[in-house]
């Protein structure tokens, strides 16, 4: 017999209450899990877009193009650090149905203005060099079933190819990965000189170009500089942070979503305060049997770590349980949301901080009692009966 | 001192607070008991003989006097020295048995060897001697609600008894027993005092109880009126 024994004991002497505590922990962590889980997914739009990355679109409209002449022009002007530029190719995969986010880009200054993608050096400097390379998001490519060397037709909902028809060619010269999980790889990449020499209107335009200024503090003046320096002429600009330009969109459901999330984090800690009071109810009933342990010889610091232990216990098998159940949850959602949520990932702060108010659950259900047990006096807890 | 004294109380006094009120239990008490004793404490309710036992056993304090163990101060210890020391030397029986109702019978014998270092086959080893001695070998597995009062009392013997100490107190023991029960537990004692040679320590009500002690001390109002009883 040891220490731990008479814990499990302790803890498992009236089954039903104990399940159902744990039952009680296992659903507050699982609305835990999932909902944090689901919120993050919704943020993640405007948190991943850099702070310092700035969209600079056509002033009409973002599908109006403009003219290639501006990213050098962008590229000279103070506190500009990095910028590319991009096209939309409004591509699809065999099936008009199924949509492929995929753009045209300037490599080198793509890979410098989205530092936050990674790639292997090989397989860089092979899609710098190949024409007809595309890199691809390791999502992308889980998909599909693709691979390094892999030839994949990929066709344009707007755009021609010169030899007929609305299909390219690429050749898959990388694949890549996010720097955090978060990070969405649900698209392609391909050369924009390719773009220009194969597709039927010709011209030198471009989408949008985007950038990265030396300092988040100075995105203000810098979108204004832009946005002056091309006022009054034929291709006026709009110019506004990635994060602006995302979260207008996400507010929308984002309202909808805080007063949705705040009722169920309420149901949550009110799970937590039911349960931690039960708890300390089943370790009071037993200040008998605690001032018999301290007759016994029993220290009271290992009686309070014994107690203690107890309800951390207790907590981190409702919750661990609850938050792998939350995790299943999202695994199996994922395919199914992977349209509307690109970024639903458990990710390890949602664990952590799970974690983290499992042992609060735990510490402060067991604090109390446990110092109840430190200080007990056997002769008063004796007279009680 | 002599050298067969286990227990010297010298000038102990005792009151308790209540409100602004100071009740005195004892006061200037002196007493002495000797290795191998077994002594039955026996007064009217009230007159302070759990208190008293309580302070044998290093649960309660004394609020003035000394107690010495073994040649040693024991009143004046810390808690976790008292502790310590009550693992040690100390065997407790109560009136409700009070074993872990969780725990099996040996389980509940072996919970005192938790405090010592010994190893999990001498603890077994331990248990089932203790567990022999009070004959409740066949018993081992069951658990306190599945046992009778008497033999609950007597797996609380195994329990005080399995770490070898050489007190052994005990309140009212048989206080919760019928007449035949409380005489196979008052035997039980009385053997572990004669063969083991226990110091034992009863309080008890019941005069039929007092007779198997060695002597019986009467404490009343604060004092002792002793008497020598045939055992
Ligand atoms: N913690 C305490 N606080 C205040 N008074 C106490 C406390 N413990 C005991 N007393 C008082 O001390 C006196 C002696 O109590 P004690 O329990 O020792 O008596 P007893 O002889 O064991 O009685 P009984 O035969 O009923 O068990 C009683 O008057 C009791 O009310
Ligand atoms: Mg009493």
């Amino acid at each position: 017999m040891t220490d731990f024994y008479l814990i499990v004991k302790n803890m498992t002497r009236k089954p039903l209450r104990l399940f159902l505590t744990c039952f009680a922990i296992f659903i507050a962590f699982l609305i835990f899990g999932a909902v944090t889980t689901l919120k993050g997914a919704l943020d993640s739009g405007i948190d991943l877009a850099a702070d310092d990355r700035l969209v600079v679109v056509n002033r009409i409209n973002f599908t109006n193009p403009l003219p290639i002449s501006y990213y050098r022009k962008v590229a000279a002007m103070e506190g500009v650090r990095n910028v590319t530029h991009m096209n939309w190719f409004g591509g699809y995969y065999q099936d008009p149905t199924q949509q492929l986010v995929t753009m045209a880009v300037e490599p080198e200054s793509y890979l410098r203005v989205y530092d936050e993608v990674v790639i292997e050096p090989e397989q860089r400097s092979a899609w710098l060099q190949d024409r007809q390379g595309a890199l691809i998001g390791e999502k992308l490519a889980k998909i599909h079933g693709w691979k390094i060397g892999d030839r994949i037709p990929i066709s344009s909902s707007i755009f021609s190819h010169r030899d007929g028809g609305h299909t390219w060619d690429f050749v898959v010269s990388g694949i890549f990965t996010g720097e955090n999980e978060q990070y969405d790889t649900g698209y392609l990449v391909f050369h924009y000189k390719y773009f220009m020499e194969t597709q039927t209107f010709g011209g030198d335009t471009i989408g949008w170009l985007t950038l990265t200024t030396e300092d988040p503090s100075l995105n203000e003046a810098v979108a204004k500089r832009i946005d002056e320096s091309f006022a009054n002429s034929q291709y006026e600009t709009d110019t506004s942070t990635e994060k602006a330009f995302n979260k207008a969109f996400i507010e929308q459901i984002g309202n909808i979503g805080l007063i949705i999330f705040g009722v169920v984090f309420m149901a949550f800690f009110t799970i937590l305060v039911v349960v931690g009071n039960t708890m300390a109810l089943a370790i009071r009933e037993r200040t008998g049997e605690i001032a018999v342990l301290k007759t016994l010889g029993f220290s009271s610091a290992r009686i309070f770590r014994m107690v203690l232990s107890e309800s951390l216990l207790v907590a981190l098998i409702g919750g661990l349980a609850g938050l792998a159940a939350a995790w299943f949850l999202i695994e199996g959602a994922k395919a199914a949301m992977a349209r509307f949520l690109p970024n639903l990932v458990m990710g390890g702060d949602t664990v952590l901080q799970a974690i983290g108010f499992m042992l609060l659950l735990g510490l402060i259900t067991g604090l109390l009692p446990a110092i109840n047990a430190l200080r007990l006096n056997i002769v008063t807890a004796f007279n009680r009966g | 001192m002599s050298e067969d004294v286990l227990f010297q109380l010298n000038g102990v006094s005792k009151h308790f607070v209540r409100g602004k009120e100071e009740i005195s239990i004892f006061d200037n008490l002196d007493m002495s008991i000797e290795r191998g004793d077994f002594l039955a404490i026996m007064g009217p309710s009230g007159s302070g003989k759990t208190t008293l036992l309580n302070m044998l056993g290093g649960v309660d304090q004394p609020s003035g006097g000394e107690i010495h163990f073994d040649g040693s101060r024991v009143d004046n210890l810390r808690e976790s020295e008292l502790t310590r020391w009550r693992a040690h030397n100390i065997g407790f029986i109560f009136q409700f048995y009070n074993l872990m109702p969780m725990l099996n019978a040996a389980r509940n014998v072996e919970l005192p060897l938790l405090l010592t270092k010994l190893s999990r086959a001498q603890r077994r080893v331990s248990v089932e001697t203790a567990l022999a001695l009070v004959g409740l070998n066949d018993r081992a597995r069951h658990m306190p609600n599945q046992l009778s009062g008497g033999q609950q009392q007597r797996v609380a013997i195994a329990r005080a008894i399995v770490s070898d100490p050489n007190l052994i107190l005990c309140d009212e023991p048989t206080g919760d027993l019928d007449r035949k029960t409380a005489d196979e537990i008052l035997e039980m004692l009385q053997l572990l005092n004669r063969e083991h040679g226990k110091t034992i320590v009863m309080v008890t009500h019941d005069p039929e109880a007092a007779r198997y002690a060695k002597r019986t001390v009467h404490l009343d109002k604060g004092r002792f009126e002793q008497r020598e009883v045939a055992a």
